[in-house]
């Protein structure tokens, strides 16, 4: 079947097998590895994708669903080569240890900041319910979830979020 | 340049930037001209006989390039060997071929393998493959097993792979002391599925023309995969390269080298393709190890004022159906050694049983050995102190090892390298609060509600290690490790270690190590490991090992690099060696402080070698392997509050201090990161995580679906602090950090909810603590009592 979307802001279309998951599209398609499979019982939220703008689990969603669908994955975060305020403040507050569920975690963290832009601690180790990491023990990604709302209230003049 | 106080500062990680825009490589990520995909066609069933497997239906389906069973591996690809064969232990090693030939022996052993053009063929045409089995019994209880008619190897009786014993002193004649009492316990440590968010994968590619096999592989360990490989595939080891590129976590999961890697290497030999595979979260669950399954009868002889005088232990070890790489030393060297915690315990005897059960292998995970030992020990403490009505900070800093007392053999035969014990749970308690809290939890009594604190003071083996002494308990490799600096003409700086780092954020520590000794820049350091091409030699990431080992590898390397720049500096300064100060990456003269050269200029002459010593080579690099005299003993107290809800068993986690000692810090801040994460995994193992499997052999909770991986809601936030007492071992004086929380929290939340529980009289219920099994406790104590 012949799909198109936009992922990152660049229109693809390809021809694809009806069962293709959104997420094997994403890597095996576009060779965008940068959203990964960490389970197949949509559990673990490695493949958080946002999908027109609300996360989804792009190993729950088939390509063809995604038809003509606005797609943002970890590669699409930067911004002429700056990083996201949610990445740097991964990075800052040491979010992550081995990676693999950071994208993932960060286009989550993202959907709960745009609904939630002054998020309490409880409003974001709930949010995140459906991303698992088995490094980081969650604290230090809360900080960053905490962190990138500051820098995102910042950056629109809103107040400043507690820690 | 402020780059002097580099070691001991908070520095971001380096690894992090090409993870969070999400252009790392991980090995699912890997993509080559004419890749094609494996699947692996596994055993239904726990134990069975294959009577016939029928491949002409998936080898006819569209993009199939290959079906394989174990007759077509026959001579091309050994059984996969035990790594780390204990002695003196009557050690059974059954082979453990590739794929299942006979018999299958447990639910996920691989039968057959496909390769097609796509990974949706392989999987579709894995599906079609026919295996007639012969269901045969399983034994999947350790004690049913021990004794079974049913064997999970034929030449096993009664299934029992070893039986290990350690013994210093005599418990019987401390037993009988009078005045001492013995407290008995049963204790189960369960099984655990270690699930590193990157499951399992693997891609290969050779080329004819030179010779060259190349594996990609999710490994902590990818020289010790080179070598076990080049035997299991009788492939030449200098034309042999494994790659660990980015891995996502490993807890041990990482270490053994599996089946399905050497399978894949073959089949791109003989396709002459480039093969991938990637395990399924389901396969993971099935065909990576499993961690912990012990069952443990345990006393320990206290004298009335609390002084423990014995500890007695005997423990079933659950091997699973076959031996993985490291598995005989879990239980045993790295569980019955450390029995003495951080005790003063003159009399320790601990017998541990090895059972074979038609169950997913076993190995090393987080802590391997090690919290299982601590939560015996730990566990035994708190009832001891409940026995004798004390206190349980007041038995635990009674016993404690003074520090003066350092370095500290205990009866186990070990020596601890340094240690302020007490100061460690000192600390714990003042940040707890504890007199404080105590007095909160009697007054929530008075209302109704459930509070109880918990304590766990522990003392952890890690760092291996002398490889003289890894050697005599079996391991048939070393445990030094390796690394490289080296300078290019243009001064920047290239690290190679022999370590495997896959999460830890050595790429960052190992750079601070280098940026301080040579007084570079760290943006002009970079960190390179995981390819047995640019790599001389190294064991890997596991243990707790990668500093203390690793970096004073670096360290030790640094060190010859400077000494090299210096004399090179002597020379063209027209000065004596001595005559030469290093301060801030610049060697100057000793009272002219304007006559100098940064030792990146010097790396420059040292590539142009127009005016060096006479005799010196050109170039600067340094080179160490580093042989550790001994392990390294991190310890610390963990403290914790919690509350049960007596109507549903349910616990809730109040508070959470943890004061570990891992010896100097290099970065704070991804210590800490090591802490939390390791806690998570312990608490997990007190509250929710269990691999439970039913009579016939099924895995009961074989998904993320039905395996309580901790989520970020169910956690509270972590108050950790430390304490620093350097080792002697190593001139850092670093320890290890990756394993401490994993150790520590199991106990201390167990300690925590029985301590809640004690008014019911409830003595103690076994891990995990779901609400189920708690409040089935508090029902039986109250009718007990009614």
């Amino acid at each position: 079947m012949r799909v198109t979307m936009t992922v990152n802001s660049v229109s693809y279309t390809r021809d694809v097998e009806p069962r293709t998951l959104l997420v094997y599209f994403l890597r095996e398609h576009l060779g965008l590895t940068g959203t990964h499979v960490g389970c197949d019982t949509s559990s673990c939220g490695a493949c958080t994708v946002l999908l027109n703008g609300k996360a989804v689990k792009s190993c729950t969603v088939l390509a063809v669903q995604a038809e003509g669908a606005q797609i943002t994955t970890v590669e699409g975060l930067a911004r002429d080569g700056e990083l996201h305020p949610i990445q740097q403040a991964f990075w800052d507050e040491h979010g992550l240890q081995c990676g693999f569920c950071t994208p993932g975690m960060m286009l989550a963290a993202l959907d709960l900041l745009q609904r939630k832009p002054n998020p309490t601690e409880e409003e974001i180790r709930h949010a995140l319910e459906g991303n698992l990491c088995r490094c980081t023990g969650y604290q230090h990604i809360v900080n960053a979830v905490k962190a990138a709302a500051r820098a995102m209230g910042a950056a629109v003049g809103a107040p400043a979020g507690g820690d | 340049m402020a780059v002097t106080q580099v070691f001991g500062a908070r520095v971001r990680r380096r690894e992090d930037p090409r993870l969070i825009r999400g252009t790392a490589m991980y090995t699912d990520d890997v993509v080559l001209p004419g890749l094609c995909y494996a699947a692996f066609v596994r055993s239904p069933h726990a134990h069975a006989r294959i009577r016939h497997i029928d491949v002409s239906r998936a080898r006819s389906t569209p993009g199939v390039l290959g079906v394989f069973t174990a007759q077509d591996l026959e001579g091309r690809v050994n059984p996969i060997p035990c790594g780390w064969q204990v002695p003196n232990c009557d050690l059974k090693i059954p082979p453990h071929p590739a794929l299942a030939r006979d018999k299958v022996r447990h639910v996920g052993d691989a039968v057959a393998v496909v390769v097609a053009e796509t990974r949706a063929q392989a999987y579709d045409a894995a599906s079609l493959v026919e295996v007639d089995y012969e269901v045969l019994p399983a034994v999947v209880d350790m004690q049913q097993a021990l004794g079974s008619a049913t064997l999970v190897h034929e030449d096993v009786p009664n299934n029992r792979v070893l039986l290990w014993s350690v013994k210093g002193g005599d418990f019987e004649a401390a037993a009988r002391e009078p005045g001492v009492r013995v407290i008995r316990q049963r204790l189960v440590n369960q099984r655990l599925i270690p699930n590193a968010m990157e499951a399992r994968a693997a891609v290969a590619q050779y080329n004819p023309g030179t010779g060259e096999l190349t594996l990609w592989v999710t490994s902590q360990n990818p020289h010790i995969a080179r070598v076990i490989l080049s035997g299991v595939l009788k492939f030449p080891e200098h034309k042999l390269r494994v790659i660990a590129p980015e891995v996502g976590g490993g807890f041990g999961s990482k270490i053994p080298v599996y089946p399905e890697e050497a399978v894949v290497a073959h089949l791109a030999v003989r396709l002459a393709r480039p093969v991938k595979w990637a395990e399924t979260r389901r396969e993971n669950y099935l065909s990576t190890i499993h961690g912990r399954d012990h069952l443990t009868e345990a006393e320990m002889a206290v004298r009335p004022d609390g002084t423990v005088v014995g500890l007695r232990v005997r423990t079933l070890a659950n091997f699973g159906a076959y031996l993985s790489t490291a598995a005989p030393a879990i239980p045993t060297i790295l569980y019955g050694l450390i029995l003495s915690g951080p005790y003063r315990i003159p009399n320790i005897e601990c017998e541990v049983t090895g059972v074979f059960t038609n169950t997913t292998p076993t190995d090393a995970y987080r802590g391997a050995g090690r919290p299982e030992a601590t939560y015996v020990l730990e566990r035994m403490m708190d009832l001891a102190a409940r026995e004798l009505g004390m206190d349980p900070a007041e038995i635990r800093r009674r016993n404690l090892i003074p520090r003066e007392q350092f370095p500290a053999t205990v009866a186990t035969g070990i020596t601890y390298d340094s240690g302020d014990y007490a100061r460690a749970l000192d600390r714990a308690l003042q940040i707890l609060e504890y007199p404080k809290v105590r007095g909160e939890q009697a007054a929530a009594r008075q209302q109704g509600r459930y509070l109880g604190v918990g304590l766990s003071t522990y003392v952890e083996i890690c760092g291996a290690g002398p490889s003289k002494v890894v050697g005599s308990t079996g391991f048939a490799g070393g445990l030094w490790e390796s690394a490289v600096v080296r300078f290019s003409p243009t001064g920047k700086v290239t690290v190679f270690t022999g370590t495997s780092p896959h999460g830890q954020g050595e790429e960052t520590t190992f750079a601070q190590i280098v940026a301080q000794e040579l007084g570079v820049s760290l943006d002009d350091v970079e960190v390179l490991h995981g390819d047995t091409d640019s790599i001389l030699m190294g064991w890997g990431t596991y243990g707790s090992r990668t500093t203390a080992v690793g970096g004073t590898a670096v360290y030790l390397a640094a060190q010859k690099v400077k000494e090299k720049a210096q004399r090179i500096a002597a020379h063209q300064l027209e000065v004596s060696v001595d005559d030469l100060v290093f301060e801030a990456g610049r060697f100057h003269v000793r009272g002219a402080p304007d006559r100098g050269m940064t030792i990146q200029e010097v790396a420059l002459q040292a590539y142009l070698a127009w005016n060096l010593p006479e005799g010196m080579e050109p170039g600067l690099e340094g080179q160490a392997n580093w042989d550790p005299s001994n392990f390294v003993f991190p310890f610390g107290t963990h403290a914790c509050v919690v509350e049960v809800d007596p109507e549903t068993g349910q616990v809730k986690l109040l508070r959470y201090v943890a004061v570990d000692d891992c010896g100097r810090v290099i970065n704070p801040l991804i210590v800490d990161g090591q802490v939390h994460g390791g806690i998570v995994q312990g608490i997990a193992q007190a509250l929710w995580e269990f691999a439970r499997y039913d009579e016939a052999g099924n895995l009961l909770t074989g998904s993320m679906a039905e395996y309580a991986v901790p989520k970020a809601a169910w956690l509270p936030r972590f108050e950790c602090d430390r304490t620093e007492t350097p080792t002697p071992v190593n001139p850092l004086g670093v320890k290890g950090v990756g394993e401490t929380g994993t150790i520590a929290a199991t106990p201390c939340v167990v300690n925590a909810v029985l301590d809640a529980l004690s008014p019911f009289g409830i003595r103690h219920v076994d891990m995990p603590l779901l609400p189920e099994r708690v409040w089935r406790g508090i029902q039986q104590a109250k009718g007990g009592a009614a």
